[in-house]
């Protein structure tokens, strides 16, 4: 049984469809892969599965549990956890502090009002872990907003992954990033892969095609090609479109 | 790893223990800088209501412009506890305190969905409901008069009792109240719950994502802050010995928005003391020269908001910044 499960789902903004009949299923520790052209659908996709926006129809289940219809904080609760293709950091918090009010040890003490979380050294000594997993260890007191690109786009990881997730959602991770970046992206994700079942939706089919157990395409709101890496390579529409053009 | 252990907030940090000493040590030269008791006392309630509001709009990015409400919602239920329930200085201001949350929490269900500019027009609209409601409902708060002849209850500790008829046995009962709040706001900007309201300020969104009830954390908040600007209120009806429907005019709630922006509540736990301190020395400064005191507070607070949004704090964090960095202005840092 997968462990996270998309069933016929479908999403129309006004008279626009935008999903039409969509069914995706990811395995446990497996990092799946979600692609298609801009405006297919994907974003929108993604939106859908961690209950930013409500699916018209359709049913979403992880661990076998119905979470259709909760809010973002639901489903976070029960262990999934996304980064975003827009950078949405707590700006003004250092990069530990990022990840600190991301912890579920701090989450369950959401309303203590009176212990100061900064004298909570095993807190910090965890988040500070968090961040040196993604590479950015030493940088603990920076604000986020004085971070380089790359690694605001590791921070967002790295806030995601404070949540201690059992799936992690990655909005195009590559976005902005240059070769070098991506590459270094490229590593993290590999390792993370090892530890944890990762969906990502990616336009850098080369990335995406070097790290993907399996991958779905994702067209005029509808997916159109399943397989790993090999068989969408060799798929006919794949191999037509522009897609597949940075793939080999 | 970097040593983290020194990012714990002092119990007792240098501003408030000297705001307490200066507060504490206020009767013994007061007169002799030409200021009276009974200024000391108004300042140290608003200085209160200030901080009670800037945990709403500082730590939660909160915009309510209607605050007074509940400044006056305390200043009315202590009032009206006093004259028609039982008058017991204890129970009467934690009543005042009660009665604000209330109406504070049962507005904030209204409109803790909300954010920015809506979330503020919906507070000045609640805001006015309640002025309109203590002019027109004579019977209850005395209308345009509002409630008079209040008495100074004394504090009743049981094995003693303690009269509060003069202004400066009122000013060291007060200041006990505003210690144990400022205290008590202290420890909690510095909690969990206070860092992840300043989280939502910045990214709701984010917020949301990492596993936070959002919506609870912003009626949380305001709840509180309403709670604290009712024991002011309370203490103030208590100081003024009557209640009027004045004190929860739009005025009012202006009033403690220029005393948090122009004192730097937005990058300073004690911007709001250092605004109300600003304003009602002011005002009684100002006003004893000219009666349009006021134009000139407005103009300074434009000037503030268009040049220095930080405030008095905002300058001293700059200043010290310098300092330290020999020169250069360094990044600021995250307001504590």
């Amino acid at each position: 049984m997968p462990l996270f499960e998309a069933r016929n789902l479908h999403k129309r903004f006004g008279r626009q469809v935008v999903l039409e009949d969509i069914s995706l299923a990811f395995d446990e520790g497996r990092l799946s892969g979600i692609m298609g052209p801009n405006g297919a659908g994907k974003t929108t996709c993604f939106n859908v599965l961690t209950g930013r926006y409500r699916a018209d129809r359709g049913e979403v289940l992880f661990a076998g549990e119905s979470i259709t219809g909760l809010a973002p904080r639901q489903i976070a609760q029960r262990g999934i956890s996304r980064s975003f293709q827009v950078m949405n950091l707590f700006n003004d918090y250092s990069a530990l502090d990022n990840v600190l009010v991301a912890l579920p040890d701090v989450r369950r003490r959401g309303f203590d009002g009176w212990h100061d979380l900064g004298a909570d050294s095993v807190a910090q000594q965890k988040a500070a872990t968090v961040l040196a997993r993604v590479g950015l260890a030493g940088k603990e007191r920076a604000p986020a907003k004085s971070l380089a690109y790359g690694e605001r786009r590791a921070l967002e990881i790295a806030v995601a992954l404070a949540a201690e997730p059992r799936l992690l959602f990655l909005d195009e991770p590559t976005a902005g990033l240059g070769s070098e970046g991506t590459v270094r992206l490229a590593d993290l994700i590999a390792e993370l892969k090892r530890t944890l079942t990762i969906v990502v939706i990616e336009h850098d089919m080369k990335f995406l095609f070097g790290l993907a157990d399996r991958i779905s395409v994702i067209h005029w709101g509808q997916v159109i090609a399943e397989g790993t890496p090999a068989e969408l390579r060799e798929n006919p529409w794949v191999r037509r479109s522009s897609l597949g053009g940075g793939a080999s | 790893m970097p040593n983290l252990v020194d990012r714990r907030a002092p119990l007792v940090p240098m501003p408030m223990l000297v705001l307490f000493a200066s507060l504490l040590t206020a009767p013994l030269w007061l007169t002799q800088v030409g200021l009276y008791q009974y200024l000391a006392l108004e300042i140290m309630i608003w200085m209160l209501f200030a901080l009670g509001y800037n945990l709403l709009l500082g730590y939660a990015g909160l915009p309510s412009f209607g605050h007074g409400a509940y400044f006056g919602v305390g200043a009315y239920a202590f009032g009206l506890l006093e004259l028609r329930v039982v008058a017991n200085l204890w129970l009467d201001l934690a009543g005042a305190a009660l009665v604000a949350a209330a109406f504070g929490a049962l507005v904030a269900l209204f409109i803790s969905h909300r954010r920015g500019i809506y979330y503020a027009l919906l507070t000045i609209a609640f805001g006015q409901v309640f002025w309109f409601v203590a002019v027109k409902w004579h019977s209850v708060t005395g209308g345009e008069d509002g409630l008079l002849n209040l008495r100074r209850l004394p504090a009743d500790f049981g094995f003693v009792a303690f009269d509060l008829k003069s202004n400066a046995a009122l000013f060291y009962f007060a200041f006990g109240v505003f210690a144990l709040v400022v205290v008590a706001l202290w420890r909690l900007v510095h909690s969990p719950f206070g860092r992840i309201l300043t989280a939502i300020k910045q990214n709701e969104t984010r917020a949301a994502f990492v596993g936070y009830n959002v919506w609870l954390y912003k009626w949380l908040a305001f709840t509180i802050s309403a709670g604290i600007s009712g024991i002011a209120g309370g203490l103030f009806a208590l100081a003024q010995q009557s209640a009027y429907p004045n004190v929860m005019s739009l005025h009012s709630s202006g009033f403690v928005v220029m005393m948090v922006l122009v004192g730097g509540g937005l990058v300073s736990f004690w911007g709001p003391v250092i605004g109300a301190l600003f304003f009602i020395l002011a005002r009684d400064l100002l006003g004893a020269y000219t009666e349009t005191w006021l134009l000139w507070y407005g103009l300074l607070f434009m000037a503030m908001v268009l040049w220095k949004p930080d405030g008095v704090a905002g300058l001293w964090q700059d200043w010290q910044r310098r300092r330290s960095s020999g020169g250069a202005l360094a990044p600021r840092g995250v307001a504590g």
